[in-house]
């Protein structure tokens, strides 16, 4: 088995990595902008649904049956995808899935290949496959062509190059677009897009899409956006090659009803895409004579086969979490080593890759909870964080610091008798630290706390030792007293 | 009515004047107050940390402590939340029926501190005095597990002589997150200046919380950065009272 998420195997770990991206002002400012601006317009438009919770409800529900009965639905997505002109190809990992599309471009003798907004295909790395094999793939999605003519990674699920500003954007389009000049309102940039995509839509014979869902009873496919440009990729060419993670399954097309509604208001917060695609199989004189779809496994299964993490699999790719997450509006998305970022990203990347890469991630998060708030089909990441910690330490692979702080942490906490010892044994300790009450300085692994946090020293007396001296013995008193006595006077404040 | 206080281990350590606190406001309130000393911790550092069956002997132990206690007040919102969203998991993942009837009984009788006044004993307003101005951090746990809502509130509004200023971005994470802080000190410290920017823009005196361990974090950066404003624990402003106010809140150590 071939199965990776982009480059996250190789990736830096967390900490390291946000080390550096915090440390850079101009993503910091670009990334907090940019998710305050799309966090304000989701609340909104979410504000005007009287029905969101329930919404929020049926879509997980949805997505939890179809995940209980998967194999069912994705037969019979392949019959009805087959009958109406499709083809289907399963693929096991990312491997598979690369030459399987590949072979396909290859058999139209194709050298290029233009794409659809779609993360899975990063998630396979398709682009680097394509160009081993001599095919030039060109990304359509404004952002995704950001991302490509920079040489930069996706930051984002939604909006991948939401790390760059308007003016870093120019500069890469006029280097890499040849412009000798370029204004820099945002009309010029996409105008400058434009010109530089157009004539790909019309020349290039074979595109490549994504899936936001599988419709299993029509065999259709749906793929919403906001350009205009998916559409052309979807209509113009000869052949179209739709790559499909298992888990894009709905059942019926009236299930639409639902993560249309939840979709658009919690991606860009909009009450509708303004494209919103959907086909079935191949119609003759009219859009691709040939349809292939790619369904792709690539540890999915996996993740399907643990009960406590499988609704990690309800994902519909909004991007809410990442929008909402006080992690990712400090570090952006490259921090996360992964197609995937975010809160989302944080539990779906390690699961994907069977727990044994990214194992820093399900560690990069406060469990504030923002996360699972906004999540449209009420996915319970902190839970599946917390679940995730578990298994890395069932493994044996959490630090060896970490394993010796807790196990004596353990022993300390076994009984209060213990408890008080360590409380004493504390304030003998912290006696080189101690500056009036206060710690500035600590070494070890407590440095980064206090690098730029005081920490309080201490206190001479814990509570249960205050509690023993000043309470215990009058509520014992009071005890014996009590047929007697109804509650103590109130007392003088101290 | 006799409430049993669990008072949490890093609260018994590191702030026993907030224990002291509610003992008081409780006294004050004309209840009384029990402490059983066998209590240690709730196993929410092992738990979330991902050492789920470390913390499973410190469940058993809690369980036995306060098997008979008629209410147990909790001074931590994120040590309830603990409680109430993990318990009944850990129960129904040891496999014993009598670990799961023992969380069952237990859950209805445990309360967050405001919680506890607001919802138990029907009080918002306890007869304090503080006069300062406050702002309020709904700490993540009281806000999106406990889901208090304007519980705290309410009883601050309740104190003569508090100015209570409403905290902008108050529902963003201040970055501590428990093992999260040391593990990723970079972010969370970043975190954590976005969350003091926002308390410095409310020109307020004190940043209270539900929360020792929030209120500790932020604690640290407002006196490492001399920044005149300090933290102080919601029980400590209930407890304190005309003419002498509770001891933490006379500004000494900020």
């Amino acid at each position: 088995m071939s199965v990776y998420v982009g480059e996250a195997a190789d990736a830096p770990d967390f900490p390291a990595a946000a080390k550096k991206l915090v440390a850079n002002t101009q993503t910091r400012h670009n990334v907090r902008n940019a998710t305050d601006i799309i966090r304000r317009k989701r609340d909104r438009v979410v504000a005007e649904l009287p029905d969101w919770e329930e919404l929020r409800q049926a879509g997980h529900d949805i997505k939890q049956h179809v995940l209980r009965h998967l194999d069912f639905y994705l037969q019979q997505f392949e019959a009805a995808c087959t009958k109406a002109g499709g083809r289907i190809h399963w693929a096991r990992d990312a491997d598979e899935a690369n030459r399987i599309i590949v072979d396909l471009v290859k058999a139209q003798n194709a050298t290029e290949v233009i794409k659809v907004k779609t993360m899975t295909t990063d998630e396979i790395r398709l682009n680097a496959a394509l160009e081993a094999a001599g095919i030039t793939p060109y990304e359509t999605d404004l952002a995704d062509l950001i991302v490509q003519l920079g040489e930069d990674r996706p930051s984002h699920i939604v909006v991948p190059a939401l790390h760059r500003n308007k003016l870093e954007i120019r500069s890469i389009f006029m280097e890499k677009m040849g412009l000798k000049d370029l204004g820099e309102r945002p009309e010029d940039l996409t105008n400058a897009a434009r010109q530089y995509l157009r004539e790909k839509f019309l020349r290039v014979p074979v595109a490549i899409s994504g899936a936001n869902f599988a419709i299993a009873e029509t065999g259709s496919i749906c793929v919403v956006e906001s350009e205009g440009n998916g559409r052309m990729c979807l209509s113009l060419p000869r052949v179209l090659i739709s790559l499909v993670g298992i888990e894009k399954i709905i059942p019926t097309l009236q299930d639409l009803e639902v993560f249309l509604q939840l979709l658009p208001r919690s991606a860009t917060g909009e009450r509708m895409n303004p494209y919103n695609s959907i086909w079935t199989g191949v119609s003759p004189g009219d859009g691709p004579e040939e349809f292939h779809v790619v369904l792709l496994d690539n540890g999915r299964i996996n993740v399907l086969a643990d009960p406590e993490a499988r609704e990690t699999l309800d994902c519909i790719r909004c991007g809410a979490c990442l929008n909402a997450c006080p992690v990712y509006r400090q570090t952006g998305g490259h921090a996360y080593g992964s197609v995937y970022a975010g809160p989302i990203g944080a539990i779906l990347t390690p699961q994907l890759q069977f727990m044994e890469h990214s194992q820093t991630l399900p560690y990069a998060s406060s469990l504030c909870g923002a996360c699972y708030e906004v999540c449209p089909v009420k996915i319970n990441i902190p839970e599946i964080l917390v679940h995730l910690r578990g298994k890395i330490v069932e493994r044996g692979d959490a630090p060896l610091l970490e394993r010796a702080a807790m196990k004596a942490a353990s022993y300390a906490l076994e009984n209060s008798e213990r408890l008080a010892t360590a409380q004493k044994l504390a304030r003998w300790a912290q006696i080189p630290f101690n500056r009036g009450g206060t710690i500035h300085s600590l070494p070890g692994f407590l440095a980064g706390w206090t690098s730029v946090r005081d920490l309080p020293a201490v206190p001479k007396e814990s509570f249960r030792e205050w509690w023993s001296k000043n309470k215990k013995l009058k509520y014992e008193i009071l005890k014996r007293e009590l047929p007697k006595l109804e509650a103590p006077k109130p007392e003088e404040p101290e | 009515m006799q409430i049993s206080l669990f008072i949490t281990c890093y609260n018994d350590t590191l702030f026993p004047e907030t224990g002291k606190a509610v003992v008081a406001l409780l006294e004050r309130l004309g209840h009384t107050v029990d402490f059983r000393e066998a209590q240690t911790c709730c196993g929410q550092m092992h738990y979330n940390t991902g050492y789920q069956k470390e913390a499973l002997p410190l469940m058993r132990s809690f369980l036995d402590v306060f098997w008979d206690a008629e209410v147990i007040c909790i001074p931590s919102s994120s040590c309830v939340a603990m409680i109430r969203d993990h318990y009944p998991k850990m129960a129904a993942a040891s496999g014993e029926p009598a670990l799961v009837e023992a969380v069952k009984n237990l859950l209805p009788r445990v309360y967050e501190f405001a919680e506890l006044l607001v919802d138990k004993l029907g009080v918002t307003d306890v007869g304090a005095f503080f006069p300062h101005t406050v702002t309020l951090h709904p700490s993540c746990h009281s806000l999106r597990s406990l889901q208090v809502g304007d519980k705290p509130a309410r009883l601050l509004n309740g104190v003569r002589g508090l100015t209570l200023i409403e905290l902008p971005e108050a529902g963003q994470c201040c970055g501590f997150g428990g093992t999260f802080a040391v593990k990723n000190p970079e972010v969370s410290s970043a975190m954590l200046s976005d969350k003091i920017n926002c308390i410095l823009n409310t020109h307020a005196e004190i940043c209270t919380a539900l929360d020792n361990s929030c209120l500790m974090h932020i604690n640290g950066a407002l006196s490492r950065q001399r920044t005149g404003v300090r933290c102080v624990h919601l029980a400590e402003i209930l407890a304190s009272s005309e003419p002498i106010p509770h001891s933490r809140i006379t500004g000494e150590g900020a």
